[in-house]
Order: C-alpha cells, then structure tokens, then sequence
C-alpha cells in the first residue's frame, strides 16, 4: 500500500480535503495565552496553597537561615496575583476580542435549543448518543461547566484569596479596603479560609475533568480540541453536518 | 455619690493619688492606646473636668470570667483609676447592694442619667420561652437588657457572649442565646469579644470612651480596632519559626521544646483577631501561645462549633464525622478521578465495538483506499 500511497497522491487528497473542511478562528491570540498563563498560575497556586495549609515537615536549623513557609506564600500571592490580573484581562477582551471570546462569560438560559443542546450532550457523555455534534466554541455543557464551575469558582477564589490576603495586609490597606467586605459576607476569617480550600478542590476537579473532556473529545468528536487551544483554528473531521 | 457631678481627678485626688501619678496614668493610657502624647494632656484635661459618667453593668447568660479579668486589670493605677472613673452604679456580681435595693438602681439611672449612661453587658439573653432560661430580678433578662438599653448612650458587649453567644449559643443552642447586637439594634453596640476578653483591654476601651466622649473607631465587625485590627498570628513572638516552615509536630517533640510554631496542633492564630500576642495576659506573664499551646480562637464568633480545637480547618457538617474541606475535596477528587478513568474504558469500548462507518472515519483509512 504505501508503494502505492505517493506523496503526490497524498497531497492530492489533502487537497480534496481543504476544499470541503474548514478551519474556524475560534481562540484568539490573548485568549490562548491567557488559558496557559492561567493553567500555569493554577498549578503553582493549588500546589503552594495546599502546603500552605498543610506544611511540609519542620525545617532544620535556625528560623533565621529558612524562609520556607515564607517563601511559599510570596510564591502564592505572587501566582494569585498573575491569575486576577490574566482573569481581568480576559474579561477585557471578552468586550474587544471575538465572540468566542465572551462565551464563558455568558449563559444563554434565554434559549430552549441550547437547553435541548445540554441534554443531548449528557447523553452523549453518558452513550446514549451513538454520533456526537460539532461547535464552534464549547459545546453547550462545557459551556455550562465553564461559567458555573470555572468563571464563578474563579471569581470565588480570587474574592476569597485577596480577602485573606488583605487580613496580612492590615485594616489600613488598600486590599482591606477592596476586600475586608468579603470577610464580613462569610462571617468571619475562618469561614473565608474553609471557602477558599472548598474553592481549591472545585477548581481542581475542574480540571481534572476538563483535561479529561478535551484529550476525549479530541478523539472521539468530529472536531479538533487541543490543537485549538494551542493555534486557535477548530478543525472539522468531516464534512457531514 | 453626687449623681454624676464629681469628675475622676476630684475622686483620685481625694484617694491620695499624686498629680504627678495622675498624669503618669494619662501619657501611659494614651501610649497604650497608641493615641500620641498629645493625647496625654487633652487626657488630663477631660479627666479633669468632666463629670463620672455612669456605667451600668448587667449579667446574662455568662460565667463572670469577663468581670474575673476585669478587676485583675495589671497596672495598678488602670484598676483603681478606673473603679473610680467610672461609676460603676450597678453591678450585680460586685456591688455591695442586693435585692430590691440594688434593683431600685438600674430604675433610677435610667430616669436620671437617660441618653448618658453607658450600658456594659455581660453575657447574653435566651430569647427561646420568653427568655425564661435567665430571670435574674424577677424578670426575663431579656426584658431588663432592653429596658436599659433604651436609655443608654452606648452599649458595649463584653466578651464573647455578648458579642457572639459563645458557649451557651453553641449548637444545638437549646435556650436559643443571642448575642446582644441582634437584641438592641438601635443602639451602637461595641463588641469586646474573648472568654474573657483581656483587662487591659477591656480597660482601654473604657478609658478611651470616657475620656474622648466617644466610640473608639470600630472595625467592620463591630470591635474596636486599637485592639482587635490584627490577628494573634500577625504579632506572634513564634512566626518567624512559621515562616521558616519549623513546626511542632507532636506535642511531646524536641520542637515543641524548642517553641517552634503551633500551627500544625491546630493554633487558631491566623484566624484570630485579639490583643493576646501583644498586650498578652496577667501583666505580660504569659499567654497561650507562650505557654506552649495553640490558640483557640476564643474571641471569634462560634468557636464551639469550628470543630477541634487541635484542627487549623472548622468541620464541615453533613460529610459525617469530622470531615474539614481539605478531607471532603480530597475524596471528592478522588472519586472523580475514579469515575474518569471508568468512564475512559467504557469510552475505549464504545470505539472499539462501533462500526468503522462511524464518524470519525477519514475517507482514507477505509476500504475506498486499496
């Protein structure tokens, strides 16, 4: 077969190929790089934040040669910090970039086909559904999960950390001025500090399913899933509507 | 007692203290209250000419801990210039009157010094039978709290009965104890939460309304901020071993010897907002952490009910038996991971059994090729 199978007759079906599929600009440029500085910047914080909380066993030596515990929490503010700023960012361009840029910001609960949609993809991860369905952007579900459990549980840690944060920074500081009402919402420091751990293993399944979903989805749905989160292009396996 | 006329100078000159002793008080108080020493001498000036203003004290649900620390109030001269700074017309734990006679009291401040008095609250008032779980007097205590508070200029709720509901509001809370803030909701209430509260501050917090004529700044919860705006692991004399990651493990280890830091028993520091790590206890002898064990946390709201006191994170209830958020999220994604795995194989299937017409099918790796 492959004595048969030229390079110019591959070429000649790719060709074939281009004229019936196409590729959709899906994630812009800002977008793409926010998505990995966030996947970076949740990593180091679920990680930092965990021995934080749970430290690693005692140091030796004199307190003044180490700065471990210190050190752990200047790296968790500083990711905390590169995660609100890269949140704020994106919320930026869901108002200038495209419109796939403000999906996960919004949720069509106007819309009854997009309520049917949600349902037909839980049979599809359930394999009640033989053949899957394509999008452009998330599908109908994912786009659930993303504002649901991502946006708000973002916007939960991000609220929650810098309250925290402002506690260290003294009732005269400006994250106390920002923040010191989300301690006051909660009830008190220690409300705050067990949200912020529930918060930590939301994200965290989130994530799990989400890597999951997509390397599954990249092999099973009839469209390509990591590459469009690396170059931005979805592309369609086939031509079939 | 000339009702409210004699100011505090007239009553600790007539005590012997020395001009010289009363303005040592002055720059010491102001100092503590970190007010400047420009405030020693409009101290002064207010102690001098000022009248008493009168305080009365009133006991709930409580266990008197807040008066035991108060009257140990460290520095000499803050006890005693205090017992004679304020009146202190009413008291029932301490005052020398009883039955009706001290009763008759509370009657007369409130005709008397109506809109002037400050009304002190100990403990906290059931709510549940129309208060019938606490009738000092004859009478709901509840009743008595909110008659009193109707003539008072300000209230304040010491310890942490009064401010949160402590012990007796733990759950279940059976008599249904309330702290004083959600009882008198048109009175400005200042919280002076711990069991107890410490004297010094308790004292500092008396000496500032009394002199200045005015509510010390209060933070978003209510108490004081000289005193409750950072939290005993901010000014801890351990956290330079927190920071340097160097803990007590057990509490029998070389480190708890060495006074490596709590935080692993359980130390409530960095949730808890006091004076304990600056002012600390008993003339600066000691204080919990000091003396080698965790903070509890008892000046923050619910306490009881945060789970052990040995745990840095509270219980979560409906997860069973003491299951904290680091406990329920773990075996939550452990679960999860479970359910991927299982739903990946059954996803290897599905794609093995289906038919190779199936969508995915590229027009060249099926049969039209050969």
């Amino acid at each position: 077969m492959s004595s048969q199978y030229t390079s110019q007759e591959a070429l000649k079906e790719v060709d074939a190929l281009a004229a019936k599929q196409q590729s959709i600009y899906v994630y812009e440029a800002p977008v793409r790089l926010w998505h990995w500085v966030n996947a970076l910047a949740m990593t180091v914080l679920a990680v930092t934040g965990y021995f934080i909380a749970e430290p690693l066993p005692s140091t030796a030596g004199e307190a003044s040669e180490n700065y471990l515990m210190g050190w752990m929490r200047y790296i968790h503010f500083s990711a905390g910090y590169v995660l609100a700023i890269g949140f704020l960012g994106r919320i930026y361009w869901a108002f200038v970039g495209n419109k796939h840029a403000r999906q996960i910001f919004v949720l069509p609960v106007w819309d009854k086909d997009w309520w049917k949609e949600i349902v037909f993809e839980a049979k599809w991860y359930l394999f009640l559904e033989r053949d899957p369905k394509k999008y452009v952007g998330h599908n109908p579900l994912a786009h659930l999960a993303m504002f649901g459990v991502f946006v708000t549980g973002t916007i939960l840690m991000i609220l929650t950390g810098f309250a925290l944060y402002a506690e260290g920074a003294g009732q005269d500081s400006l994250h106390y001025a920002l923040f010191g009402w989300v301690i006051v919402l909660f009830g008190d420091s220690m409300q705050v500090h067990t949200w912020h751990h529930i918060g930590m293993w939301v994200l965290i399944i989130f994530v799990m399913i989400h890597v999951y979903a997509a390397i599954r989805e990249d092999i099973m749905s009839r469209q390509t899933m990591i590459s469009t989160i690396v170059n931005g292009l979805r592309s369609y396996k086939d031509d079939r509507p | 007692m000339s009702q409210g006329l004699e100011t505090f100078y007239d009553v600790i000159r007539r005590r012997g203290v020395s001009r010289r002793s009363f303005l040592k008080f002055c720059s010491l108080t102001a100092a503590s209250l970190g007010l400047g020493p420009a405030a020693a001498s409009q101290m002064a000036h207010a102690m001098e000419t000022k009248p008493r203003i009168p305080v009365i004290w009133l006991h709930g649900l409580e266990c008197t801990c807040c008066t035991e620390s108060f009257i140990r109030s460290a520095h000499p001269l803050v006890s005693d210039v205090l017992l004679s700074m304020i009146s202190l017309d009413y008291d029932d734990t301490i005052m020398a009157a009883a039955g009706h006679q001290a009763e008759a009291i509370l009657e007369e401040t409130l005709e008397a010094h109506r809109g002037n008095y400050i009304l002190a609250v100990e403990g906290n008032p059931p709510l549940a039978e129309d208060g019938m779980f606490c009738i000092p007097g004859g009478e709901p205590f509840v009743n008595k709290l909110k008659r009193m508070a109707s003539g008072a200029s300000a209230v304040i709720a010491w310890g942490s009965c009064a401010s949160w509901g402590c012990v007796q509001a733990a759950k279940p809370n059976p008599t249904q104890a309330t702290p004083i803030h959600k009882v008198v909701t048109d009175k400005p209430v200042i919280k002076v939460p711990g069991c107890p509260p410490i004297a010094e501050v308790m004292t500092g917090v008396l000496t500032y309304m009394l002199t200045f004529d005015q509510m010390p700044a209060l933070d978003r919860q209510g108490r004081p901020k000289m005193f409750y705006s950072q939290r005993i692991h901010d000014k801890c004399y351990r956290r330079p071993h927190f920071d340097a990651g160097q803990f007590v493990e057990s509490w029998d280890d070389d480190n708890a010897r060495k006074g490596y830091c709590l935080y692993k028993m359980g130390c409530k520091g960095p949730t808890t907002y006091n004076a304990c790590s600056s002012v600390q206890w008993n003339d600066g002898v000691s204080w919990p952490i000091r003396s080698g064990h965790g903070c509890l946390g008892c000046s923050e709201e619910d306490f009881w009910d945060r789970g052990s006191f040995y745990s840095r994170l509270e219980d979560i209830d409906g997860f069973g038996v003491e299951a904290n958020a680091d406990e329920i999220g773990m075996a939550a994604a452990g679960a999860v991971g479970v359910g991927i795995a299982a739903h990946a194989a059954a996803s290897a299937v599905k794609r093995v059994i289906q038919k190779p017409d199936s969508h995915t099918r590229r027009p060249h790796d099926g049969s039209d090729q050969a």
